[in-house]
């Protein structure tokens, strides 16, 4: 099942189930995905502190370079993390892809969600002509799930 | 002898919401133990019931993960800046199976 739905902007904080998303940044987290298939792939959308807008897209590297696992390499995760600090960003989602399942949060993604702020994306590439893109809260091992709401930069208000 | 230490988000909730916090030590182990007795609790989240560091998260002295620097023995120093990040790592493999990979 994809959640995701096409409409204009709408950022309601992050008081509400809904990830509002530019679909610039979608392609570009999907051809990521597609880029690094069958290995999992990974990264970071940065956007103004507090704001809830996905602004700066991010790849990552996948330091474990796995068709099951991904994790950052820890340097570069430090350094992409004070570049945000810098730039009074946060990460807003994390995401990483799915290479052979559903695209829905395992055991062992729920363990280390360690950003309570952050949507957590998750790709699915198993099918090789369409992808699966689902959003979840992870807090306290507790997940929730979110629409997804996908917008084009040029109706945005 | 102070060391500057950056607590992430999910940890906040010990330094009463303080991005920043103060602590002193000469080694990772020693600054750790400092910072348990200003904000009660934190060591648990950095540090396993075996004495190990975390596997969920990083630790860095000023640009170094700490794992390269001896772990929980790294010597620090005055004016050391200390970051403390949640590691960022899932996937599809079981938890069990990932924890071996990391091998922490």
């Amino acid at each position: 099942m994809c959640l995701a739905t096409r409409g204009v902007a709408k950022y309601f904080g992050n008081v509400n189930a809904v990830l509002t998303i530019d679909s610039a940044i979608v392609r570009a987290i999907v051809a990521h995905a597609r880029r690094d298939h069958p290995d999992e792939a990974c990264g970071v959308v940065a956007g103004p502190i507090g704001s809830d807008v996905p602004a700066r897209h991010i790849p990552m590297d996948n330091a474990a370079r796995s068709m099951t696992f991904y994790e950052f390499d820890s340097m570069e995760h430090l350094r992409v993390w004070r570049e945000m600090d810098d730039n009074d960003e946060e990460p807003v989602v994390i995401y990483h892809s799915h290479t052979a399942t559903e695209a829905y949060p395992s055991r062992t993604d729920i363990s280390f969600a360690g950003e309570p702020n952050a949507h957590y994306l998750l790709v699915s590439t198993r099918e090789p002509d369409s992808e699966e893109i689902r959003s979840f809260r992870i807090l306290d091992g507790v997940v929730t799930e979110e629409e997804v709401n996908i917008v084009d930069a040029t109706v945005k208000s | 002898m102070a060391i500057e230490v950056r607590v992430p988000t999910i940890l906040r909730s010990y330094t009463g919401g303080s991005k920043i916090v103060e602590g002193a030590g000469d080694s990772l182990s020693a600054l750790i133990d400092d910072l348990d007795a200003k904000h009660n609790g934190i060591k648990g989240r950095l540090i396993t019931p075996e004495g190990g560091l975390h596997r969920f998260v990083n630790i860095y002295v000023n640009d170094e993960d700490v794992r390269f620097l001896g772990a929980l023995d790294a010597k620090l120093s005055d004016g050391d800046s200390i970051t403390i990040l949640p590691a960022v790592a899932g996937g599809a493999l079981g938890f069990a199976a990932a924890a071996a990979l990391l091998g922490r």
